[in-house]
């Protein structure tokens, strides 16, 4: 087991490390100039000597691998740089725009929980047909719908149509709801179109009919028997969810005009603030590698053939569910689970 | 006894004749059944089509915005940037089917001429993920070996990064603008693409023709090209028309963030951005041109899971 977890924590940090440096790739080696850009587009009065200082006093003269190892010294110090636009320190920023965007996250993540398990199980539960399908429709209709229109749609009518909800700003849990729900669609799509797929192969394992030729009633059977099972490889997706949301709150909280990481990363994108973008990227990528780190390492309490078994079954599932879920369509499930059959590697 | 000994040959002449008949008949008939199981198959895939309503439904639309992107005047015949002063934030009626803008430009022709814009960035971005990510995904799965192994620990690093995030980063470094919009969409999608392709490579790597192209001599770039390629090319294709409405959806996400192509374009997400100010009293402008948004989608998420399970049905 210790071993176990000390090759998690491994691969955490590998995964982490690995992401700062894609980001700074992305960010530092592609062309494109945010010292012209912090001069202002169409400065002619300002001198290429000017220019130069201004690159020197950031230090965005020296060569790339001297940046890239100077910064890298600094993270492992917790110094992310400082905004090359405000001029304040990047963890100052982030840190001031975190418990907002927690607080709505993790709202919109028990709405999403609540309503994709809710649908995922009623639509497996009920014994309409016409039913099951108009709740399995659903979720593809989350997945399509565009986040930033759903919000609006969501203002124009519980806040214009029907003043229920306060439009923007952040005031009091009653501001909170819409953005939140937002937030929770395409989440909460996913998670419905993941549950329902894996409850309906459950129900169909040989342990299950044992549950129903004992005589257990119908609800214990979904609920009590197969729920449980089919909630592990939903399980394993933590972590695509968390970056999802993290991600969503950039359209959320600008449609909100709420303040928060998201209104931080568009505003930072808007004007080339390169550090604070760097800094968010690495934020998103710590809070994805954090819920595999939990998820992998509650996931043996949950089902103990994973460590013994040095986890093929859990991985393959791991993999297939996440490839899955990657796409907003069940469609690409056939391809994904060649690839779960052919890799069993976590992340 | 000569009357038989006449004979033998002539019955043999004959049955050899016989038999180039049947052979004949025989590779006629498989010639025939052949295209008559074409001409069947393409029947019975019609019939799928029509058989069912929400495919054929999605099919019509993607024409349609199909139609819109190539030949917009077709279906909206005005000039999506000239506005009639006159007729500022009307409703939809039979004159404007989407209403008006603020300067009394008409919504819908503005959404169809926009189509183009939206639609060949996520052109762009599909095809830069699918180039991109097969060629990754044939190295890997190809070469092996650490190639496989430092291959698909780059996805699974890429894959770390929430999607939009990575898109944002890459915008920050090239700057805005619908191309480099797309661009940055494209390479979000990499690592699933590389990683699918991938799996899709060592399927057919271990087939039996693949091992036969082998023995019977030929080199390894021709069996990559002339078996591996086109045989793992369909769940990729699949996976292509997924992308591409999640192209569209993320597309017009950063171009209503604002990064997209500057305003006057009506690209579908700054089309929605510029109701925005109007929610109140004018709630056709963000309204319609969320729901053509939403419905493409739609359609080509519908499009992708028949083509997926068509896929495997003759697999």
């Amino acid at each position: 087991m210790a071993r176990y977890v000390l090759l998690r924590l491994l691969q955490a940090v590998g995964v982490l490390w690995a992401s700062y440096t894609v980001s700074f790739l992305v960010l530092y080696a592609l062309p494109g100039d945010p010292v012209t850009l912090l001069a202002g587009a169409d400065a002619t009065d300002i001198t290429p000597a000017q220019l130069d200082a201004l690159r020197a006093e950031l230090g965005l003269d020296r060569p790339l691998i001297v940046q890239y190892l100077d910064q890298l010294g600094a993270v492992l110090h917790g110094d992310l740089g400082t905004s090359i636009v405000t001029g304040r320190p990047v963890t100052e920023i982030i840190g001031e725009a975190l418990p907002p965007t927690i607080a709505i996250a993790a709202f919109a993540l028990v709405i999403a929980v609540v309503a994709g398990a809710g649908i995922a199980i009623a639509a497996n539960y009920t014994r309409h047909r016409w039913l099951a399908d108009v709740l399995l429709g659903l979720p593809p209709l989350g997945v399509a719908v565009p986040a930033f229109w759903f919000g609006l749609m969501l203002i124009q009518w519980f806040s214009f149509a029907v003043p229920i909800f306060p439009a923007v700003g952040d005031r009091g849990f009653a501001s909170l709801v819409l953005p939140a729900i937002t937030l929770a669609l395409p989440t909460g799509a996913t998670i419905a179109q993941l549950l329902s797929k894996s409850l309906s192969s459950t129900l169909r394992e040989p342990y299950v009919d044992t549950a129903w030729a004992k005589g257990a009633s119908r609800a214990r059977v979904h609920l009590g028997h197969a729920l449980k099972n089919a909630a592990l490889p939903a399980l394993t997706v933590t972590g695509l969810i968390v970056g999802q949301l993290l991600s969503g709150t950039v359209v959320t909280e600008t449609v909100f005009s709420r303040p928060g990481i998201g209104r931080v990363t568009a505003g930072a994108v808007q004007q080339q603030d390169v550090p604070v973008v760097q800094g968010v990227v690495l934020v998103a990528a710590t809070a994805f590698v954090l819920a595999n780190l939990v998820v992998d390492l509650i996931a043996p309490l949950l089902d103990p053939r994973i460590v013994t078994a040095g986890g093929p079954a859990r991985r393959r599932a791991r993999t297939a569910t996440r490839a899955t879920a990657a796409r907003p369509a069940p469609a690409a499930s056939g391809a994904a689970v060649t690839t779960a059959s052919t890799q069993g590697e976590p992340a | 006894m000569s009357d038989t000994a006449a004979l033998v040959p002539e019955r043999h002449e004959q049955s050899d004749d016989v038999f180039a008949a049947t052979a004949d008949a025989r590779f006629a008939d498989a010639v025939r059944s052949r295209s008559a199981d074409a001409a069947l198959r393409a029947g019975r895939g019609l019939g799928r089509v029509l058989a069912r309503p929400t495919l054929l439904i999605a099919l019509v639309w993607l024409a349609l915005v199909v139609i819109a992107a190539i030949a917009p005047s077709l279906l909206a015949p005005g000039d999506p940037l000239a506005g009639v002063p006159a007729e500022r934030l009307q409703g939809p009626s039979f004159a404007h089917w989407f209403g008006t803008d603020q300067l009394g430009r008409d919504l819908y022709t503005r959404v169809v001429h926009g189509t183009a814009l939206t639609l060949s960035a996520a052109g762009i971005a599909v095809a830069v993920g699918l180039v991109v990510g097969t060629f990754l995904g044939l190295l890997a799965g190809f070469i092996g070996r650490f190639v496989d192994e430092a291959v698909m620990r780059l996805a699974d690093v890429l894959l770390a990064i929430p999607a939009l995030l990575l898109s944002l980063a890459i915008i920050t470094a090239l700057g805005f603008g619908t191309v480099n919009v797309a661009v940055a969409v494209g390479f979000a999608s990499i690592a699933t693409v590389s990683r699918i392709s991938r799996s899709e490579v060592l399927r057919v790597r271990s087939s039996v023709y693949v091992d036969a192209a082998r023995a019977s001599g030929d080199r390894w770039g021709r069996v990559l090209f002339r078996h591996v390629l086109p045989n793992s090319a369909g769940p990729v294709l699949v996976l292509a028309v997924l992308e591409f409405a999640g192209a569209i959806l993320a597309v017009s996400a950063l171009s209503f963030l604002g990064y997209g192509a500057p305003p006057p374009a009506p690209e579908w997400g700054s089309l929605v951005s510029g109701g925005r100010d109007f929610l109140r009293n004018a709630w056709w402008l963000t309204t319609f041109p969320g729901l053509v948004i939403a419905a493409t989608v739609l359609a080509a998420n519908r499009v992708s899971r028949a083509l997926d399970t068509e896929g495997r049905r003759t697999r």
